[in-house]
């Protein structure tokens, strides 16, 4: 495929990787510890397993795995609300693909629907304003979910009903975002990073500034980075150049796609129809303030939690889940108590094991090989003994 | 409903035949061409019998009948196998249920090394489904069957009020007969051998996925669905030493190389660099957030042959016409984690490829 082929080069790959091979060395020499990055975006996760990019990298570099997934962490209240909201006979509920199997407290939307809830599956909020329009005598709710990148097109679709004057579509926000997250990731005492992958589709939208901070203020580089398998490989070596220099700036890897002041159009869009709300619940993060939106005062006719009179109840994550622990890099997916036994792709506790951008699914099913292997060996000792 | 249009015949007894005049007047299917009644006979003499046409068929006795020393002559083990298909939509690009129907259940009878012989055909029609529609799936599946040298011997068909069934279902039934010489098994993996795929991975799912539409792309890809008899019957005579074939349908080549590493108690390395696929597919799966390795395939098989027999399965497989573009995509390890398929990728990392869970969902961004 042509302008995606050249991203995924193994010979250019494996220059990069000489050379970051060559500054972890430098680097974990000088600190004696592992160098510790952590990728906040759910797409650089799914790129990383999928090309098997952390079999590539020297063992000195670890790569947390961020909490820049939106399913991941849509807490159990949320998935109860919509699951209530589409249980309504009016609705027809629709929602991007891979919310559907996130675990409510009683049950997922897949379950849902086949309990007989009308749930449908979109690719973007205007193919469900589309049906709004084609079945006037039902209340078609969409599930807003994701950060900056996925809020402009939310964000349009409601000036879009507004400008048709369709009133049977309302949205159900779940939209967050980025920067104060990763800026309580950052606060979090147990929580030790030299440096981040900043997310590239995000930063499309808002650009480069936001992350300033995090230079300025934590003395951590950070590089948006593309999502091709070379783009995190020429991300990594950015951040390890800037590591071996002590500097810490934000460097744009992303260049092809981010502009440097992000995009007026869409930020416009989203300061018309969003404002902050004072906080927001993350799956095993807690409360984090200003970390999600709303619609504002001006649209709250297509507000599904004030149409449908939501009650949200916060619901506590299971104990045995330690989503949190894994979000903030504290812990390996596979240190979870429960992952692999009570936790799985097919029975997930936690959303990390829901979509194929949370950790604990990637690494359950692509599998680091090398840790994975070392993880069978003990537990076939286990069973030995 | 109605008792079963239980159709079938004694080849052996030609006094059984019935005189066949009836003519189906309606231009739907309604609840009384399942009743048992005039409307059933005309519904099956007029699409189902005049489509099928065969000796065993046009008797019309309540059940096909054999002679045990005709199918003896072909073998010493008798294969029998059954499938429902259920598909949304009806007709797609490459195909529809009718022709999924005879593919699917021929398939599923040739990897095992037998030669597909007949056919059961029970139908399950939602009321309202325009008679013109069911001619088009019954005629293509009697062309099907015809290209897989399979007759359809026997049938039922039912009725169901309108939102009972999705416009129509099919279970196909089949027999067939295993030669002598022929063993194969999923437990017969040995480290050393080859892992061949006779095309193009994905395009079923990929043209299935696109045709319901929600996408809305603009793209050729057709399903692969075909009957592949011929050709695994190539790759057995070419390569008497075959240790497996399996359709890799849903669940994708993913699936059956879980299966054959798990029952082998094998490794299997693939890469993807040797994996074909079309680019429209590799675009799909890209915008979708889709494995390829997981889209079902509808005339596609996974071959384990020894290394030694690779050379002669691969030209019997490019030989024939659903074989062109068949490759080798990996081999058994000796040693390795026994039951784990990985993948070398392109990029030159290496990954678990594990069964899938669930459906794949595509993903949000």
């Amino acid at each position: 495929m042509k302008y995606v082929d050249e991203f995924r080069d193994p010979e250019k790959a494996k220059i990069l990787i000489n050379e970051i091979e060559a500054l972890a060395e430098t680097l974990h020499s000088r600190w004696q510890r592992p160098i510790r990055i952590m990728e906040v975006c759910g797409g650089h996760t799914h790129s990383i397993f999928r090309y098997g990019i952390e079999n590539l990298l020297p063992e000195s570099i670890e790569l947390i795995h961020g909490p820049g997934c939106p399913v991941c962490v849509l807490p159990m209240g949320r998935v109860d609300d919509c699951v209530q909201i589409a249980e309504r006979p009016e609705v027809i509920f629709t929602t991007f693909g891979d919310a559907m199997r996130v675990p409510g407290s009683k049950k997922s939307l897949l379950e849902a629907k086949a309990n007989g809830a009308d749930v449908r599956m979109v690719y973007s909020p205007m193919d469900a304003l589309s049906l709004a329009r084609k079945n006037p005598d039902r209340e078609v709710v969409f599930f807003g979910l994701g950060f900056e990148t996925t809020m402009p097109s939310t964000a349009l679709t409601i000036l879009q009903a507004e400008a048709e004057g369709i009133t049977n579509f309302s949205l159900f926000c779940n939209h967050i975002t980025i920067i104060p997250t990763v800026k309580a990731v950052l606060d979090s005492p147990d929580m030790q990073l030299d440096g981040f992958l900043g997310p590239g589709h995000v930063s499309m939208v808002i650009g480069n500034d936001p992350y300033a901070f995090i230079a300025t203020h934590y003395h951590k580089p950070v590089v948006v980075a593309g999502f091709e398998p070379l783009d995190i490989l020429q991300s990594l070596w950015m951040v390890l150049k800037q590591l071996e220099s002590d500097e810490a700036k934000i460097e744009n890897q992303y260049s092809r796609i981010v502009p440097e002041g992000g995009n007026d159009v869409a930020l416009q869009a989203i300061g018309k129809v969003f404002r902050l709300r004072e906080f927001f619940e993350w799956r095993g993060l807690g409360s984090i303030d200003h970390s999600g939106v709303q619609l504002t005062d001006a649209y709250l006719a297509y507000d599904a939690e004030t149409k449908f009179n939501v009650k949200s109840i916060a619901v506590a994550d299971p104990k045995s889940c330690q989503c949190g622990e894994v979000l903030k890099g504290v812990i390996k997916p596979w240190d979870c108590k429960v992952f692999g036994k009570a936790c799985t792709p097919e029975t997930p506790m936690g959303a990390l094991m829901v979509s194929s951008e949370g950790a604990c699914a990637a690494y359950y099913q692509y599998g680091d090989l090398k840790k994975l292997n070392v993880r069978l060996e003990v537990e076939e000792e286990v069973a030995v003994a | 409903m109605s008792e079963a249009h239980a159709t079938a015949a004694d080849t052996g007894t030609p006094e059984s035949t019935r005189v066949r005049h009836g003519k189906l007047v309606s231009q739907v299917i309604t609840l009384a061409h399942g009743g048992g009644g005039k409307a059933m006979r005309d519904l099956i003499d007029d699409v189902f019998i005049s489509a099928f046409d065969n000796p065993a068929l046009n008797t019309l006795e309540d059940q096909a009948r054999f002679q045990l020393s005709d199918l003896a002559r072909l073998g010493d083990r008798l294969a029998l196998t059954t499938d429902s298909y259920v598909i949304d939509p009806v007709f797609f690009p490459g195909g529809d249920i009718g022709k999924l129907s005879i593919c699917g259940t021929v398939n599923d009878l040739a990897v095992g090394g037998a030669t597909p012989l007949y056919l059961t055909c029970g139908m399950i029609i939602e009321e309202g489904m325009p008679v013109e529609t069911l001619r088009k799936i019954v005629a293509s599946m009697a062309s099907t069957a015809r290209q897989a040298g399979v007759q359809i011997v026997t049938g039922d068909t039912k009725v169901v009020e309108r939102g009972s069934c999705d416009k129509i279902f099919i279970n196909t039934a089949g027999v067939g007969v295993i030669k002598q010489d022929y063993q194969l098994g999923a437990h017969l993996a040995q480290p050393g051998d080859v892992i061949l795929v006779n095309g193009f991975l994905g395009d079923h799912g990929a043209a299935i996925l696109n045709a319901r539409g929600d996408m809305n792309l603009s793209s050729p890809v057709e399903s692969d669905c075909a009957p592949l008899q011929g050709l695994i019957q190539a790759v057995l005579t070419a390569a008497p030493g075959t240790r497996f074939i399996r359709d890799a349908t849903r669940g994708g080549i993913a699936s059956v190389l879980n299966e054959i590493a798990q029952s082998s108690k094998v490794a299997i390395e693939i890469e993807e660099s040797r994996t074909p696929l079309r680019k429209e597919v590799k675009g799909f799966c890209e915008i979708l957030g889709l494995d390829p390795l997981y889209l079902a395939n509808e005339g596609k098989i996974v071959v384990v042959v020894p290394e030694a027999e690779q050379d002669a399965a691969l030209s019997a497989m490019r030989a024939h016409e659903f074989g062109e573009e068949a490759t080798s995509i990996g081999q058994v390890l000796t040693g390795g984690v026994a039951g784990r398929v990985h993948m070398q990728t392109g990029f030159g990392g290496k990954r678990i490829v594990d069964m899938l869970v669930g459906e794949q969902l595509p993903r949000i961004c």
